[in-house]
Parts: structure tokens; sequence; C-alpha cells
């Protein structure tokens, strides 16, 4: 149903006739990915790694060229030296504590009530911290969340303060022996220094209960966002050591590939992604499946 | 990233700095570089090479005066082109029915709901109306709430049914609600939707055919990037929405994703909004948006210095 023209129909338009790669495919190449949102820089990057793969392989034709694309790709996905993720599944800490955060609206409390649903049915009890105290029913929304998926919900009134809403939250978790430990927060455009601050102290005061929590601090993008999400990703990064992404929204038209280039540029892997509104619709990032879907 | 663009331009106004006249190998460079700029600024990627070709063909061939550099003449002509692309002056609501009634639009996240909740408190104290917001969101949790509490801090009442999980007699009977009590402004919330949804788009086409608005608001997020053609067009061909809205502008992108929506649907944007408060609004002004995605800031010193 979706209606996104493919990588493959318009290469192997440009290919027709020819054996080589010349200037025209190359010129389709930065089409397809610049309107993919993989941004100026990091098409460049591609198309020169491709030249030179074609330079040094001599003859290459569509399928051959679709493959080299790909590895390269996701060549560029690896450089963050991750693998995969496999399971809704964690190890070692007891809580482990995630802390999402990104800017307003690109999918956070959802992303959370998607996740609480997997770690859930992988046999984990969760629990959900209302640390967005600020938008308009945000405690409302998150708590309906936990009421669909049968998890615990953590909240203080409208308002109040958020790192003490963690706080208690984390602490909750232990007295509770809870597993996991998801802290929601407000929507923050990266460009606001007080409400950067504000993440750091959130972070700050998780650790006194649990040292070394949060253990994972997701940054959420939303797929449909521009070369934005690069400067999102360093600023959230800089304010609260982002170690995960998520990609949300990716069952719409837009792509997603800004995160082509983050991955590469901040070695953040990216672990999940949002497929829909339903609580189903989570799934682990996987590089390759990433990559077909954009040569669809 | 600004910084990445002044390099940038910074490299380009150097190769036409201290030549006469502009011609296809001197314009060549730079032209380029400004298309790579509009491309990180997230201009579409059609627009922004017709942009430049079109910028070319103005600039080729001028004779330039001793008084300026062929880097202001091109400055100037791009900047020319530019506000004339965003459309003139700003464009204002018809809200000359009673009730008007104004439907809202747009993706999962964009800021409708908040948005809603702007507009009836600038409709109120800056257009002296009555208005009545509409809670037709019916799946978002607490959608409803949501509204209610903007409602309730810009002192406009909401028509909601917590019952009904039918958006299409929600919006109907939010604008009888509207007609029997006197309101001259009805404002439809409704659920974010993706543009490939086709049953979601089929039910706001049946809330826009039972409600019969005078304005339709698509509602886009200023930080979209290639997708924002897409989206607006989908919108546009489903709905032929009266003007669009950009939201979340207090950020620091550069916005290119509303000159992709005049260029490719050429309906006008009629409001930014600037924040997650309520006052956070404001009437676009296209030569504002001109600058910011040239980064005329950065254009206008860069000529200084050549
Ligand atoms: N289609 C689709 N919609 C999504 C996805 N994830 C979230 N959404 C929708 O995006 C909208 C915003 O989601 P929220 O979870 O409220 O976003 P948030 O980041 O918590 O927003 P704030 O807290 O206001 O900053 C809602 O309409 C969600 O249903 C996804 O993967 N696909
Ligand atoms: N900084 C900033 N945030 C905004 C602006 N407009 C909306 N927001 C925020 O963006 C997030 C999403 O806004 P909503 O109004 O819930 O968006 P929506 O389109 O109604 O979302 P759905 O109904 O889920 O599709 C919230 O956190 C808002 O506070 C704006 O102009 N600036
Ligand atoms: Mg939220
Ligand atoms: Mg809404």
């Amino acid at each position: 149903e979706k209606t996104k023209e493919g990588f493959l129909s318009k290469i192997t338009k440009a290919m027709v006739g020819k054996s080589t790669v010349d200037d025209q495919v190359l010129d389709e190449l930065e089409e397809v990915l610049v309107t993919s949102d993989v941004g100026v820089s990091t098409t460049l990057k591609i198309i020169e790694r491709i030249q030179a793969r074609v330079a040094r392989d001599k003859y290459v034709n569509t399928s051959e060229l679709n493959a080299i694309l790909r590895e390269e790709i996701q060549a560029l996905l690896a450089e963050n030296n991750s693998s995969d993720f496999e399971h809704f599944e964690y190890g070692e800490h007891k809580p482990y504590v995630i802390m999402v955060v990104g800017v307003n609206g690109v999918g956070k409390t959802t992303t959370i009530g998607k996740l609480a649903h997997q770690l859930k049915e992988a046999g984990n009890s969760v629990v959900l911290g209302a640390a967005d105290t600020f938008r308009a029913a945000a405690v409302d929304q998150i708590r309906l969340w936990g009421e669909r998926v049968g998890v615990r919900v953590v909240a203080q009134a409208m308002g109040s303060d958020p790192a003490s809403v963690a706080f208690d939250t984390v602490k909750s978790a232990v007295a509770n022996g809870d597993d996991v430990a998801i802290i929601d927060t407000a929507g923050r455009l990266h460009n606001k220094v007080a409400l950067m601050n504000e993440l750091t102290k959130i972070k700050q005061v998780m650790q006194k209960v649990v040292p070394g929590a949060p253990h994972e601090i997701l940054l959420v993008l939303d797929a449909s966002t521009g070369q934005n999400a690069i400067e999102q990703c360093r600023q959230f990064t800089q304010a609260t050591d982002v170690n995960a992404l998520a990609l949300t929204k990716l069952d719409g038209t837009a792509k997603g590939g800004v995160v082509i280039g983050i991955s590469d540029q901040f070695k953040i892997p990216v672990k999940y992604i949002g497929v829909g509104e339903k609580v189903g619709d989570l799934q682990l990032f996987n590089k390759k499946e990433f990559v077909d879907s954009l040569f669809k | 990233m600004f910084q990445n663009l002044q390099d940038k331009l910074d490299r380009a106004f150097k190769v036409l700095k201290g030549q006469g006249n502009i011609t296809e190998i001197n314009v060549a460079e730079t032209m380029k570089e400004i298309r790579k700029a509009l491309l990180d600024a997230d201009v579409n990627y059609k627009t922004a090479k017709a942009f430049t070709d079109e910028v070319k063909q103005k600039a080729l061939g001028q004779n330039v005066l001793t008084s300026i550099s062929p880097g202001q003449l091109l400055t100037k002509i791009m900047n020319d082109e530019l506000t004339a692309l965003m459309g003139g002056s700003a464009t204002e609501l018809d809200l000359s029915k009673s009730p008007t009634v104004i439907l809202i639009a747009g993706l999962n996240g964009a800021g409708k709901t908040t948005f809603s909740g702007k507009l009836a408190k600038f409709l109120k104290e800056k257009k002296g109306k009555k208005p009545l917001l509409v809670a037709g969101d019916v799946y978002r949790p607490a959608a409803i709430d949501q509204l209610q509490v903007l409602g309730q801090q810009v002192d406009v009442p909401v028509y909601a049914d917590t019952e009904s999980k039918d958006p299409i007699g929600i919006a109907k009977a939010g604008v009888a609600e509207a007609k029997q009590k006197g309101y001259n402004v009805v404002i439809v919330d409704t659920a974010g939707r993706l543009a490939i949804d086709e049953a979601l788009m089929n039910e706001i086409s049946a809330v826009k055919e039972a409600t019969q608005p005078h304005e339709i608001l698509f509602v886009v997020d200023a930080m979209t990037g290639q997708d924002a053609v897409n989206t607006a067009k989908t919108f546009n061909d489903r709905l032929d929405f009266t003007g669009a809205v950009l939201t979340k502008l207090d950020g620091d992108t550069r916005g290119g994703a509303a000159l992709s929506i005049k260029s490719v649907v050429n309906k006008p944007i009629k409001f930014i909004g600037t924040g997650e408060k309520m006052e956070a609004l404001d009437v676009f002004h296209p030569d504002r948006m001109a600058s910011r995605i040239l980064g005329m800031g950065d254009v206008v010193s860069l000529v200084e210095r050549a």
C-alpha cells in the first residue's frame, strides 16, 4: 500500500542500457538518498564509496550496484560497532532503568507504552515513571498506557518536580523488586538550555537510588524529521549521554534516512523502531531490514 | 549546522569575490553550495534544484555594478526569489461566517491539539470571537483530557463526548452545539494520522463532508524533512486545505519544509507555533521565513565581508 517509489525502480530506470555506473546513475542515487533524508554529506560519503568500489570492480550492472549500495549503507550503520539487539531482554542490572528523552511529539510516551508491553511479554515486571508533569494531560496519557499493558505507573500531580517523580519511580522499583523501570520525560527542544539542564538533573537524581542508573538513555527520533535530528542527537547526547535510539513512525512514507548519518557520526545504535500506534507496534531495529526497506 | 552553512557559503563566495560579472563558470560552484545549503535546511530536493536553476538564470549575464560584488547581487536575487516563492504577505483566516468552522488536520504529534488551544485563545482575545473547541480525537490516550486542560487554560469551552468513538458524529454534534449556544467559531481537533492510512484519511474526509468547514488547517512540524511534500500533497488531495500551520519554530530547525509545502501545494502558511504555551502563536511572515531558510544573517554578514 505504500506509495514510496523504491530505490530499485529508480536506479533500474537510470541504469537501462548501461554497463557502468555513470554520472546519471550517481545523480539518481543522490536524489534517492537525499529524498530519504540521508543528508548531503552522508550521501556524498556513500557515493564516494560506491565510486571507489566501481572503479575497483570495473563492470557493474544494476543488481550488483544494488548489492553494493546495501553493503555500503549497512557498513555505515555498523560503524558504531554494534550488533543488532535480538531480544527485549536485559541481563545484569536490576532494576534496569531506562530514561526516555526527545523533542516534542516524537512518540516518547507511546514508545514507552509499547516497550513496557514487550518487556512484560518477555516475563519482566515493569514500572513506569510519569516524569512529564508539564504537558497537558501527560500523566493521564501514561496512566492509560499503564492500564492498557497492565503495568504500574508511579506519578505525582501535574506541575510537580520531574526529578522527584523519577526518584520515586526508581525507589519503588527497588522496593518492589521490579526488573525494569522506564521514565517518561516531557518533550523539549534541544536548544532550550534550562530544559536540557533539567534532564541532567533528573538523570543524576536516579543515581542516588541505583548507582549507574539510568542504564539506558533512549533518545526518540521521529522518522519524518529531517536534518534537525542530527542537532537533536548532538544536544541530547551532550546533556544526558544518550546510548540508544528509537526511530518512530516508520509506518509512514518517511524513511528515516537521517539515522544513517547519525549512527555513523555519533556511534549510537538504533535499538527500537515504532511502526504504528498500537501496543504491538514496536520492533527491534534490524540493519539489514532497515536498509532493505530503503530499497523497496 | 549553522557554522557548517557559513563555512560552505564562505567558500562559495570566495570563488566569486573580485570577479566583475556573473558567468556560467563563476556561478556554478556557488549554486552547488547554495543547493547543498538548501538541502541541509530540509528544502525538498526538486524544489532546491528548481530554485537554484531559477536563481542562476536570473544571475547569468548580469553586469555587476562597480559598487556591489557578484556575491551581493546573487544574495539579493536569492532573497527576492525565495520571498516571492513563500508567497508575498501574510494570509488571514476567513472568519466571516457564523459559526465559522475550522477543521484541524495533520500527522501524529505535529501539534494539532496544542495549536487548537492557541487558536482559540488568539480568536477570543485578538479577534473578539466566541470560540468552541471540539474534541474529535477518539484514539490517542487522554487526547480529550488534553484538549480540556488547554480549553481551561485559555478559558474556552470544549465540546466532548467521552462515550462516543465516532469522530464524525462528535464533530457534527459540536457544530450543532455551537449554533444552538451562539458560538461564532468552532475549532475541531482531530486525531493524528498518516497520509497513507486509508481508513483514517477516509474518516477525516467524512468529517469534512459532515461539517462543511470554512477553513481547513494542515498542521506540520517545522522539523519535517523531505517527506513534507508527500504528506502535504496527500492531505491536500484529500482535504483541499485552506492553509498550513508550521509548529515548533522555537527550535533551531531552518524549516525548509515551509518552502516545500508552499511550492508543492501552493497553499498559504497562516500561522507558526513558537512554543508550548498558549500564547506562543504568530501569524506567518514569508519574508522572515525566507531569511530563516537561507540563513540570511549568515549570508548578509558574508556579503559584508566580501
Ligand atoms: N503512526 C505512528 N504514530 C506514532 C508512533 N509512535 C507514536 N505515534 C503517535 O505520535 C503521537 C505523539 O506520540 P506521544 O507518545 O504522545 O509523543 P511524545 O514524544 O510523548 O510527545 P510529548 O510528550 O508531547 O513530547 C501520538 O499520536 C502517537 O499515537 C508510530 O510508531 N507510528
Ligand atoms: N516547542 C514547541 N512545542 C510544541 C509546539 N506546538 C506543539 N508543541 C508540543 O508538541 C507536542 C505534541 O503536540 P500535540 O498538540 O499533542 O500534537 P498533536 O498533533 O495533537 O498530536 P496527536 O494528536 O497525537 O497527533 C506537545 O509536547 C506540545 O507541547 C510549538 O510550537 N513549540
Ligand atoms: Mg509524552
Ligand atoms: Mg492531538
